[in-house]
């Protein structure tokens, strides 16, 4: 280990643990944990998800039909790459790969964002088709299906709740990314101390893993299965 | 010379080595985290107190005569919001837990200090949105927030006061979230598990609840101010929107939640009962994972809030017999600290009288707990005072009363100073008789058919809420006591020393108020949790 990275560990080691050691593994703890808050934050929404589909099964294949699936596979794809980016990013902080450490972050980024463009597209084809809910709300195609407009209403509901809170934590982890990135250019982190890098990318593999669940659950409903 | 000099100097603590503004304000202390949470939630106990001050004078008389039905609805509803989400949840956690979980395991500080003033700060704006919206008319939906009415048809300041608890909910996650971190990576070397004191493992056990529940409530809450604002219609039965599922989500959390509320109060009892009987608390172990019993039963006993909303007779089955199951562990911590008290040298100090009180009430709480899963005398008094009666028992009488004792017990260690005794055994009298007086009768009120939520009630109910309302302002007298000598023990307390009450566990072994890294050195841990037999018993005088 070079002096400088000595220098960066003392540095960066907060008065009331022992050592190094001890900080990463109450970092990273820390970081499952809220992980797990998130996955009962997601739940109560999966939650209601699973009712409605259950109730309201015809409705929401009336829904799921007109998403793009093309669009919703691409993002998908983008998202798997961006996730692959974050993992050898960590790996470069790991072993002290600095330069690359920072490219790889900055892949990362725009992955993040080529989703949330074209999440955007998405979102304005729905907004324009009146497929917002609320009371502009407007569904054709509902009666021929022989399915209520307002059910059909609550499955694009847990659409835009589920899609927008997910957006909303991709919008919070490319935040948090640049911020590391910008860290990283500087030099802050080296292989002994990494903690950020590694829980900002637990972070983001956790928003990425939530759309894998999103995108088959609202964009690939069969029309033949009963319920 | 030199020696009156020191004598003069006082030793640096968290309190004195910096008196700025600033210094409390990005403290990253726990021990000043602790004390910014302890004036802010005594400022909101207070307010939650003035509401309640309101509704038992409009229940003094039969006619609904001092605020109309409308006013009346806020009352309730603003005084369960502040009371339940900005004093009840944080009480003994972000106050005693923040205080003493670092001191009790031998540690320097919580393990993410920044992450515990974030959550001062998260709980300050949630409480400034709740208290904006009560000031700017308040909210009308009950503190449960209801749909269809919370989303559709109130038409008060419900999306504010929701954000309110929504934003507060991130204070209780990041402040469980930091416990449950704590206790596992942050032990004093040889400070195992099972030496671990019992106020830890009922804190862990709270945590564990704060972090898998609020999540939960915080996205129903956010899909009730969605509905409101965009008309979403995942709750709204016109839409074909199920507003029983609301129900099942918010009890998914609030349920759990009162074990929160009770949970690190029970890890009060058993600090304070242990040192005032001078015994180990009997069987330690079982009361240790009787909380971790708790927190797992907690999670699956919530319908039994909606046995009459329309949920299926066999779930209610279901429910009815989970719901009883919970009341095993809760007996078990009973009994245990029935059975320490058994053979002790019982001393009578205030937080013992607290203890006793905490011990009697929980029990009434608990068993009419009881009552209340069983499904035939639920639908018979739901929605009338024999529920509040209930739950008043176990949250006023349990947590508040708890959290009274755990005041009185460590307050010589947070300030140095002793309050003075006699005051408050006066006050803790008042405590006990006027919540007995103020409850007590609404069992019966209950039982007779009198319903919850309404300003005006038949004439025959008015003697039983006269004395309710009696014994109110007499408990009001009890908790303004404290609020007056705990203030004046600041400046005119004797000093506490160390170790007033002669009590083992980690924190009585640094100075009182405890320096700002609490310990000079690690300690290292070689004895059971209360070791009082080999604990000097030598005559207190500090402070007496």
């Amino acid at each position: 280990m070079a002096a400088s990275d000595i220098e960066i560990a003392e540095h960066n080691l907060q008065h009331h643990f022992a050592d190094m050691d001890q900080q990463r593994e109450t970092s990273t703890f820390g970081m499952w944990l809220f992980l797990v808050t998130e996955i009962m934050f997601f739940g109560g929404l999966f939650c209601a998800y699973l009712v409605y589909r259950a109730t309201y099964y015809q409705a929401f294949v009336e829904g799921s039909q007109t998403m793009n699936i093309w669009l919703g596979a691409t993002n998908t794809a983008v998202l798997i790459c961006s996730s692959l980016s974050m993992a050898m990013a960590v790996r470069c902080a790991q072993t002290d790969q600095r330069k690359m450490m920072v490219i790889l972050l900055i892949v990362t980024m725009v992955f993040g964002a080529a989703f949330l463009g074209i999440k955007a597209v998405e979102y304005h084809e729905h907004w324009t088709h009146h497929q917002f809910p609320g009371p502009n709300f407007q569904f054709e195609g509902a009666d021929a299906a022989g399915v209520s407009p307002q059910n059909v209403q609550i499955y694009f509901s847990l659409y835009w709740a589920m899609t927008g809170l997910h957006a909303l934590h991709m919008v919070i982890g490319i935040g948090l990314v640049t911020w590391i990135t910008i860290a990283g250019a500087r030099g802050h982190y080296s292989a002994d101390y990494y903690s950020p890098v590694e829980n900002v990318g637990l972070y983001w593999h956790f928003v990425d893993l939530v759309w894998i669940y999103l995108f088959p659950l609202l964009y690939l409903i069969s029309k033949k299965h009963g319920g | 010379m030199a020696t009156a000099v020191q004598a003069t100097v006082e030793r640096e603590n968290y309190l004195n080595h910096d008196y700025t503004l600033k210094s409390w304000l990005l403290t990253k202390d726990h021990k000043r985290i602790a004390i910014l949470y302890l004036i802010s939630i005594t400022a909101m106990f207070f307010v939650g107190g003035f509401f309640a001050m309101l509704i038992r004078l409009e229940l003094l008389t039969p006619a609904g005569d001092l605020v109309s039905s409308d006013t009346y609805n806020k009352l309730f509803t603003m005084h369960g919001i502040s009371m339940i989400f900005f004093f009840l949840i944080p009480s003994v956690p972000a106050v005693l837990g923040n205080f003493l979980i670092p001191l009790m395991i031998g540690a320097k500080d919580l393990a993410f200090p920044k992450l515990n003033l974030a959550s001062w700060y998260i709980f300050m704006i949630g409480a400034t949105f709740a208290l904006t919206s009560m000031l700017l008319g308040g909210v009308d939906t009950g503190w449960t927030f209801y749909t269809p009415f919370s989303t559709t048809y109130s038409n008060t300041h419900v999306i504010g006061t929701a954000l309110g608890v929504f934003i507060s909910g991130f204070a209780s996650i990041f402040t469980g979230l930091n416990f449950i971190v704590t206790i596992h990576r942050m032990r004093a070397p040889g400070l195992t598990w099972n030496r671990l004191p019992l106020f830890c493992w009922s804190n862990y056990a709270a945590s564990v609840i704060m972090v898998l529940g609020t999540p939960v409530v915080a996205i129903t809450i956010l899909l009730v101010a969605l509905e409101r604002l965009f008309h979403i219609g995942v709750f709204n039965p016109a839409l074909g929107g199920d507003p029983l599922l609301f129900q099942h989500l918010f009890w998914f959390y609030s349920h759990p939640a009162v074990y929160i509320m009770i949970l690190p109060g029970m890890g009060v009892i058993s600090e304070v009962v242990a040192c005032f009987s001078r015994k180990r608390v009997f069987g330690y172990e079982f009361v240790a994972l009787a909380s971790i019993a708790i927190a797992v039963l907690g999670f699956l006993v919530w319908a039994h809030h909606m046995y009459v909303a329309g949920i299926s007779v066999y779930a209610a089955l279901v429910f009815s017999l989970l719901s009883y199951l919970v009341a095993i562990p809760s007996a078990v911590k009973v009994f245990n600290w029935t059975a320490t008290l058994y053979k002790g040298s019982i001393r009578y100090d205030t937080p013992m009288l607290y203890a006793f009180s905490f011990i009697g009430l929980f029990t009434i709480g608990g068993l009419t707990g009881v009552f209340l899963a069983s499904l035939g005398i639920d639908v018979h008094v739901t929605d009338t005072y024999f529920v509040v009666a209930h739950f008043h028992f176990v949250m006023v009488g349990g947590m508040v009363v708890a959290y009274l004792a755990g005041l009185h017990f460590w307050w010589p260690k947070m300030t140095g100073k002793m309050y003075p005794e006699g005051w408050a055994k006066l006050s803790a009298l008042l405590v006990f008789v006027g919540f007995n007086l103020t409850f007590l009768p609404q069992f019966v009120l209950g039982y007779m058919g009198m319903p919850r939520r309404y300003h005006a009630y038949p004439p025959e109910f008015q003697v039983l809420n006269v004395l309710s309302t009696a014994g109110a302002s007499i408990l009001a007298v009890g908790y303004v006591l404290p609020m007056i000598y705990f203030v004046w023990s600041l400046r005119y307390g004797k000093d506490a020393g160390p170790n007033p009450w002669n009590a083992v566990g980690l924190e009585w072994m640094t100075e009182s108020p405890p320096p700002t890294h609490n310990f000079d050195e690690t300690p290292v841990v070689t004895w059971e949790a209360y070791d009082y037999e080999h604990q000097p018993d030598e005559e207190v005088t500090v402070g007496r």
